[in-house]
Formats: C-alpha cells, structure tokens, sequence
C-alpha cells in the first residue's frame, strides 16, 4: 500500500491502493475493470461452447476433457449428461449476450472513449459508475457461481421461457439455478442502468468547448444511443424477471395458466406465458442493438482512421443509428411469429423489421466507400474492423429469410437461426471488441500490443469463426433444431440428412476447437503487453479525436491543464491542402479552411 | 495420472518457450528500433493479399457446400402452402445470394486494392448524397417487393381453413405428443387440464365429458379423503406426520376442494350435445396418419411448458403453449411412398420434431407423421383401433364409474389397477 501512495504524490489527493486499483472512481480504471472482468467471462463462456460442441461434433462419444471438466456427476464416462448439456448452452448464451458483449462492450469502451473523446475530466457520477462496476461484479460471480449447484445451472435456453424456467418439477435446473440466474440478471440490470444513465449524463452535459454534437465521433454516438436503448428497454426485463420470481415463488399467475406440473394441477389460471415472451423480447430485441451499435462505432472510428479518409456519410451514419434505435424497438414480435399471436400482428413485424434493413445496407454500404480509394494500414484493430463489416453482412441478410414470417415458419428455433444471430450479432460485436482493445490498448495501459501476434489471432479467428457458423446454416436449413443434444431421433426418418448433420457438426466442432484455441493468442498478448508491452507514444495511430491528446500517463482528470477546445469533425483524414494526412479535432481552422461535412 | 502430468509438463514447457521467443523479439525489435506502431510495408501488403485469398476461398466453400450439401438439404415441401413458401425462399435466396457477393467482394477487394501506399495519398471524400439517395432508395424499393410477396404467403399460410379441413388435436407434455383426431362430426370435444387426473379411465387430454367429470370428481374426493385421513391418524400403518407435511396436506386438501368447485362449476355450462362431440374423438401416440390433398386444420395444445410442433417437411411449425390453443392449417400433397421415391431414400418418413426446449429429453421428442390414400387412412384407422395403439375415447357411464371406483378403494390397490390402464393404451 505505501508504494501505491509514493506512486501517487503528484495528485493533491491522495489515493490509497485500494481507491485507486480496486473502489476506482476513475473512468479509464473502471473501463479496464470491466475488460478483464469480461475477458474472464467470455473465456469460461467459450469453454462452455468448446464443452458442448464435443458433444455434438461426436455424440455420445467418451470424451476426457468432458470427465476433466464437469467430473462424474455432470459427464459420467465422459459422456454429457442431457440436462448439463442445456445447462452448457443456457449460460453460455447468457453469459457472451450480457457478460461479454453488453457489460463487457459497452462497460468497456463507453467508460474508457466517452470521457475522452469528448474532452471531459471524469464521468458525470464517479461514484455510480463505481457501483456500477462493482454490480456487474457481483452479477459475474452469481452467474459463474450458478454453474456449480447441485441441481445444475438454468437449462432453459438463455430466453427463460416459462414455465420451463418456473417449475423445478418441470426441469431440475429451475430450481437454485435460475434462482441464481434470475438474482444475477436483476443486478446485472442495475449496473446496466446506472452506466447508462452516467453515459447519458456525461455526454449531454460534460461536452468540451466546441464538441456540438455534429462534431462528436461516430463512437461516441453509438455509445450514447445504446445507452438510451437500454435505459429505455432493460427496465422491462426486471419487470419480466420479477414477475416470474413471484410465480415462482408466491403462487400469482403472470405466465402460468392451465398447467400441470410433476403431476400435480396447478391451481394458477389466467396467465400466459406469451405474456413473458413480449416482455422479454421488448428488451431482447433492442438488445441486439445494444450489443451491435458500440461495436459499429468503435469500427467506424477504426476503419476511418486506418483508412486514412473520412468516414463516408457521417451524417448519414448518424441518422441510421437513430433509425435503428428506433426501429429496434418495434420489430420484437419476429421472435414470435409462430408463438400463436394474431398473425395480422406478425405482419405488421414482418413490416418493421425489414425496414431495420434498410439503415443497415447504408452502414455497410458506407463503410465500403470509406475503405474505397483510401490509403489503408493493416492494423490488427483495422483487420477485426475489416472483418466485422464482413460478418455484418454475411449475418445481416439472412436476417432478411428470417424476418419473412412466411419463411421463418419453416427455419424457425433450427440452426439457421443460431448461424444467423452468432455471425450478425456475436461475431460483428466480439470482432468490434477485439478491433476496439487492439486500438485504444495503449491508451488503456501505455503499452502496445504486439502486432503480429495480432495478425496471427485475427486470421485464425475469422477463418475459424466462418467455419463454425457458416456450414450452421446449411445445418439449419436442412431442419436441424437448436437446443437438440443429439440427431439420432432422424435415424428413424431420414438418413440423408443425418449424414450431412453428422459430417457439418464434426467440421463445426473442429473449427470451435480451433477458434477457441486461437484466443489464447490473444489473452497471452493482452496480458504479457501490459506488463512487458512496447511503450506507446501518445498518439501511435495519428488519430483525430481528442483521447490521443492526454498524456500517455493516466492522470485523475485527462489533461494537465486546460482541456482542450473542439474546433472541427473528427474524420479530417488526408484533407486537402493540409499536409499531414490528419489534423485532430483541436487544430483550429485555418483562414479559409472550410468545415466541410 | 502419468498422462496428466505429461501434459502439465508440456504446458509448463510451452510457456517457458513462448516467453524465451517473446524476449528473443522483444531484443531484436529495440535492435531494430522497430515500433509496434508501425505495420511495414511488406507485412500490409501480406494482409491485403490475404483479403483476396480469403474471399476466394470464403466463396469457393460456400459454392462447394452447396455441391456437397444440397443433397442433404429438406427435400421438396410435401405441403400445399409449403410449395409457395420454397418459391419464396428461391426468390429471397437470390436476392441474398446477390447482395452476399457483391457487398463481401467489395469490401474485400477494396481492402486489398487500396492498402498503404507512402506515395498515395487517400481521396478526401467525406458524402455524397446522391450516392447515399440511391443506397437508401434501392435496398427500399427490393424490400418492398421481399415484404409484398412475404405477407401475400404469410396471409395464404394462416387465413382461415376452407370448409371441409379436417380438424386434428396435436396434445404436448413432456416428452411426446398426442394426436386426437376430431371423428365423423368433425368436431373436436372440449378438453379441460383438470380432467386429466381422472380416476381408473385415462384421460391424458382432459377429454370434457360426463363420465370424465363425475370420474375426476371422485378421484378427487377420494384423495382429500385418504389426505384428511393421514391428518387425523386414522387407518393401518398409522405414521406420524411433521409439521411440514401437515401444513402440506392441509393446503392440498384446500386446493383440490377448490379445484373441485371449479369443475362442478364448468360441469354447469356443459351438456349432451357438448359431451357428444368427443364421443366419436380417438387419439393415437405412435403416428400421426394424414390423406394427401386433404385439408387439416391443427389444434395445438400443451400440458406443461411450452412445446413446438415442427414440421420440417411440411414448412410448418406452431408453439404448443399450455393454457392456450394455438393453431395452424395445411394440405399434405405427397403421401409418404411418393417422398420416398422422390427422395430416392426408401426409409424416408415425414417426421415431427419437438422444437421448443422443453427439458433434458427434449431432443428424444417426436412422432412419427404417414401420409396416404384416404383407403389406407380407414384401414390405419381400423387396425389401431383393434390392436389398440389408438383409443376411441371412452365415454364411462356415472354409474360405472362409482361402481369401478368403490372396487378400487375396496382392493386398495390402485396405483397398479391405473398402470394396467395404461399400457393399454400405449403398448
């Protein structure tokens, strides 16, 4: 402790090991709290896959790291027990969709660029966003401790339908697990809110000199209206949670109606369990977004300054996130097209979210002009960019089959839908978030990265990532249903398509094995960088925005002295006339020099 | 045990490799003054190239898969609207195929084209609206056509079912379905999840009729009865009760007096003509027989959680939602020895598939679909009859049903009278 306090002496006050390492106040500390919380999450979440893809890539088969890790009682002879394996999916769902890439995406990043890139000294509330790390912390330890109860984690998919979710006679796993999952969630809501509202504080009120909001980077935008989605759409969630915790546990009838459970007449009528499912898809809908836009705007920044040139439209950029946002919030029902609600109603969905479309293609579309006659740099931040604007497309119009009710009949809950959410949500954010700790790395730690190790860890990971989830499709449209812990019920009907489940699920499992391994590339660099990493100069990418104009040194507060004043756009890359190919956002405008956007 | 600590040993010497190589570069790059920073010339233009070879190869796999795997893929939809919904995939398929290649080709040639050069400098070009018009305008005007043509097949898919569709209960719990077949009227009997704990018949859908009440009545009368028994300690083999299990019975026993009630109640709005619409329902477990061309309009109900009947072949699927009824229509237009000449797989058979999890065995959920003449259909349905793998619903006289039940308590074993009555029905 006193070689933290000597280290801090030229603060007026005083910050003890414990304020400054662990009850940080500090925005750029508690961005880097919530990394390495997530990092951890998202590695025992990709465990957890890895796990499960055993299974299915060899079914039924005994395998020593299933025995290694779950023991006898969860893979008995090495063999998955049928209920672990729902367990295995459950968290692994939740934990990468919440932990990962909402905690862990937004926490991350919106914490660390907010602040910074707007030119202020700290978050609007230090000590909420404390408390809001420490929520998620909490949140993260429920949810891990709920694999290790003896009834077995919640095995109800990460949706929780009920009254699978509400009824231990239903499924073992209801009981303490989804006690333990449900506990988890309400916090990990808490934190949520608390952090989006800070965001919102922040960016509102504690913008630099000149920072209108046409001059804000495309990240800060993206982390500003995913924080309104969310303050807007998570609180619907709690309200869902807390509705079950009373039909579990109070006897009320929200989403039970007619039911009979182990046996027994359940005296509950009325309910509906579609009532839940419209509660949580009003959050799970615009939770997509929530996942997607922060990994866009971390992109959009990225691919603008390796690209040497503006961002193309940014505008347009900006309205297209607003429609997004907006449209996220009408198009929930395309989860429920075959739930028996009025299908007028699921055309009106049908209707909506194929409109989502249409601000997506202008994403895309953009992100391809900014690339087009640009002058790119091959960083590991501009690869993962590279690739999540690939991933965005590929998973983005199957969105387009899906979205058609007429369609979605037909493909709907099968592996179509898996291939589909993993590459347009799960890899587009995870490719966001690598892009993101790649580039803001030294800024985070005063350290560079290796960089040929992250070459090595983007190409095998986008090849192994469309090897799992491209061949999915095919899976899926040959009727395959998710959640199945193995085919073998086809052998019965039809061994055409067995065959092919077999030979793509061993191909996928492979790829999973493959990816997951790749990561260690990436950990052992994240952690070895920080403690033996190139030292980094202040502004190592030559970037516009104001975060590469603190001192690489994290002071309490960003700047020494005055913070500066904006005076143009962020994306003058390669401007004519000027003769660096940037000028950051605090350059003044040179007479005559026009502000052209 | 040896095994393990070999591939201890193996880690732990990785990582002391790993780490010598990385002080090895770490040297050599401050010899160098190499800076991270700084991506070299060489290894940009490696990275560019790469984007060419990986789009190569991205599309080559695909256009592979689709070689290898079509085979694998749902063969032709078996059902009258599922051909409308194939057209449609074909029409969406394009589109996406189209908008697939060419959006991932110029990103990836883009990103190989126009990688550094210290010569060039990049083309400031920060909008143009006239672009951005047309990339608004175009993906609009392909949606509306993807949206017109969706909802006309969405709106064929779920209107309503003509005159003569023939009306076929599919029933979930876990883990397998019931399919209660609707008989000559046409008409499906009114089913209430409280009949399904009848006493001494079996009743697994809660099939609504008198005999079924008074039966449900009884097994519930006795129940409190046996409970109220325990409570007071009369009755052999007396055992003491904990307070748990006291307050336990005590709460059952209100509870199925109330259940009760309701049952009572619900028997006020009934009568013989609504009794006699299940008289002539029968229900079967192993398949599920449909006549090609013929029209069925599907009821779909659960027990316990929420089921999905999927039905690959056929392009349909509905959620099974306890407490409600959910519903959907089609026309099988292949009979079963017709799919498997098209598939030219003489095992074929159409299948449906539980798709909504629902538990550890959800995956083992299923039943077998038949699709054939209307012929095959009587004679189907007079062979399940006889063998008994299907059941006529049964209609127990009041009367019968006290008789039945005085026996039962009289013998004292009715657990293993009820088993018997089981398997009966699903030998």
């Amino acid at each position: 402790m006193s070689a933290a306090a000597a280290h801090d002496h030229g603060h007026h006050h005083k910050e003890s090991f414990i304020t400054k390492y662990i009850f940080s106040q500090d925005h750029k500390m508690i961005g880097k709290q919530f990394l390495v919380t997530a990092i951890i999450m998202a590695v025992v979440a990709v465990l957890l896959s890895v796990l499960f893809r055993i299974q299915l890539g060899w079914p039924g088969e005994s395998n020593s790291a299933l025995s290694f890790f779950l023991g006898d009682t969860w893979a008995p002879d090495g063999v998955l027990d049928r209920g672990m394996y729902l367990g295995l999916v459950t968290i692994h769902g939740t934990i990468m969709v919440f932990f990962v890439l909402t905690g862990g995406l937004s926490g991350t990043f919106s914490n660390l660029l907010i602040p910074l890139q707007l030119g202020a000294r700290d978050m609007a509330s230090g000590l909420l966003n404390m408390i809001s790390y420490w929520l998620f912390f909490l949140s993260s330890v429920l949810m891990l401790y709920s694999l290790f109860v003896e009834t077995g984690p919640a095995g109800g998919g990460w949706t929780i339908y009920p009254p699978l979710s509400i009824y231990e006679e239903a499924t073992p796993s209801s009981g303490q697990g989804m006690t333990l999952w449900l506990l988890s969630m309400t916090i990990f809501v808490a934190s949520s809110l608390l952090g989006s509202l800070n965001y919102i504080v922040t960016v509102l009120n504690l913008r630099t000199k000149g920072m209108k909001m046409t001059r804000m980077p495309l990240t800060i935008w993206a982390f500003f209206i995913t924080a309104v989605i969310g303050v807007l759409s998570f609180p619907v969630l709690v309200s869902a949670v807390v509705l079950m915790l009373m039909d579990r546990t109070m006897g009320t009838s929200f989403y039970v109606n007619d039911a009979i459970q182990g046996g027994e007449i359940l005296e509950q009528s009325g309910g509906s369990p579609i009532l839940f499912e419209h509660l949580f898809w009003f959050l799970g809908h615009p939770e997509v977004y929530i996942v997607l836009l922060p990994a866009l705007g971390l992109t959009s920044e990225i691919v603008s300054t390796n690209s040497r040139k503006p961002i193309f439209g940014y505008k347009a950029m900006i309205l297209s996130i607003l429609a997004i946002a907006f449209l996220s919030f009408i198009v929930w029902g395309h989860h429920m097209f075959i739930t028996g609600m009025n299908p007028f109603l699921g055309g009106v969905f049908v209707f909506t979210t194929l409109l989502i479309a249409i601000p997506s293609a202008v994403k895309v579309f953009n992100y391809i002009t900014t690339l087009w006659k640009g002058n790119i740099k091959y960083t590991p931040a501009m690869l993962f960019s590279v690739g999540l604007v690939s991933s965005f497309i590929t998973g983005g119009i199957t969105g387009i089959i899906l979205a058609d009710s007429a369609l979605d009949i037909a493909v709907h809950d099968t592996y179509f839908v898996v291939a589909h959410f993993h590459v347009v949500m799960g890899l587009s954010a995870i490719f966001g978030m690598f892009a993101g700790v790649y580039h803001w790395f030294p800024k985070m730690y005063g350290k560079m990265m290796n960089s040929k190790l992250g070459m090595v860890h983007f190409w095998l990971t986008l090849i192994s990532a469309y090897g799992v989830f491209f061949p999915m499709h095919f899976v899926g449209i040959g009727g395959a249903p998710r959640r199945y812990y193995d085919y073998s019920v086809y052998e019965s009907f039809d061994t055409n398509q067995l065959e092919m489940f077999i030979d793509l699920n061993e191909i996928i499992s492979i790829f999973a094995i493959v990816g997951a391994l790749a990561q260690a590339i990436f950990i052992f660099n994240f952690f070895y960088s920080i403690r033996r990493g190139q030292k980094a100069v202040q502004n190592p990418w030559k970037g516009n925005t104001l975060e590469w104009t603190t001192p690489v040194e994290h002071i309490h507060g960003n700047w020494p002295g005055e913070i500066p004043t904006v005076h143009r756009w962020p994306y003058d890359y390669s401007k004519p006339g000027k003769e660096e190919d940037y000028c950051p956002q605090n350059v003044p405008l040179e007479e005559g020099e026009e502000e052209d956007h | 045990m040896g095994m393990k600590l070999i591939v201890l040993v193996v880690i732990v010497l990785a990582v002391i490799a790993v780490a010598q190589f990385m002080r090895v570069y770490e040297l050599s790059s401050k010899l160098k003054g190499h800076k991270e920073e700084d991506i070299d010339l060489k290894t940009n233009n490696i990275n560019a190239g790469m984007m060419m070879v990986f789009v190569a190869v991205f599309f080559a796999s695909l256009l592979y898969m689709c070689y290898k795997y079509g085979n694998g893929m749902l063969p032709e939809a078996a059902s009258a609207h599922g051909q409308d919904v194939d057209w449609l995939f074909n029409l969406n398929w394009i589109i996406v195929f189209a908008v697939f290649f060419a959006c991932n080709f110029l990103l990836f040639y883009f990103a190989y084209k126009y990688s550094y050069h210290p010569d060039r400098k990049a083309y400031y070009f920060p909008h143009d609206n006239k672009l951005e018009l047309v990339w608004t305008v175009v993906p609009a005007v392909a949606l509306a056509f993807i949206i017109i043509f969706g909802l006309m097949t969405w709106n064929n898919i779920t209107g309503k079912p003509s005159e003569d569709a023939v009306l076929v209960e599919l029933y979930a719990k876990q883990f397998d379905f019931t399919a209660r077949y609707s008989g000559e009227d046409n008409k499906l009997g009114y089913a209430d999840y409280k009949l399904v704990n009848s006493d001494n018949v079996v009743n697994p859908l809660g099939v609504v009729t008198k005999g079924f009440i008074d039966s449900s009545v009884v097994k519930i009368e006795r129940d409190i009865m046996s409970w109220q028994d325990k409570l007071d300690g009369v009755g052999e083999g007396t055992e003491i009760l904990s307070a748990a299990s006291e307050i336990k019975y005590q709460a059952d026993i209100e509870k199925m007096g109330r259940i009760k009630e309701r049952i009572l109640t619900m028997e006020q709005a009934m009568g013989d003509s609504i009794y006699s619409m299940a008289e002539d329902d029968f229900t079967t477990k192993t398949t599920l027989f449909l006549i090609k061309d013929q029209e069925y309009q599907f009821i779909f109900r659960s027990q316990d959680v929420i089921h999905s009947a999927y039905f690959p072949h056929f392009r349909a699927q509905m959620n099974c939602v306890p407490g409600m009824r959910t519903k959907l229509k089609f026309t099988p237009i292949f009979t079963t020895a017709e799919m498997r000449e098209k598939t030219g797989n003489p095992d074929f058979n159409f299948i449906l598939l539980c798709n909504k999890i629902c538990g550890a065995q959800h995956s083992m959920m299923n039943m077998a679909v038949h699709v054939g003449t209307a012929e095959e259909f009587e004679a189907w349905k007079a062979d399940v009859n006889v063998s008994g793998v299907a059941y006529v619903v049964p209609r127990p006289e009041a009367e019968e049903v006290e008789e039945i039940a005085e026996d039962i308590s009289a013998d004292g074993n009715e657990d293993e009278n009820e088993e018997d009555l089981d398997e009966d029905v699903q030998p």
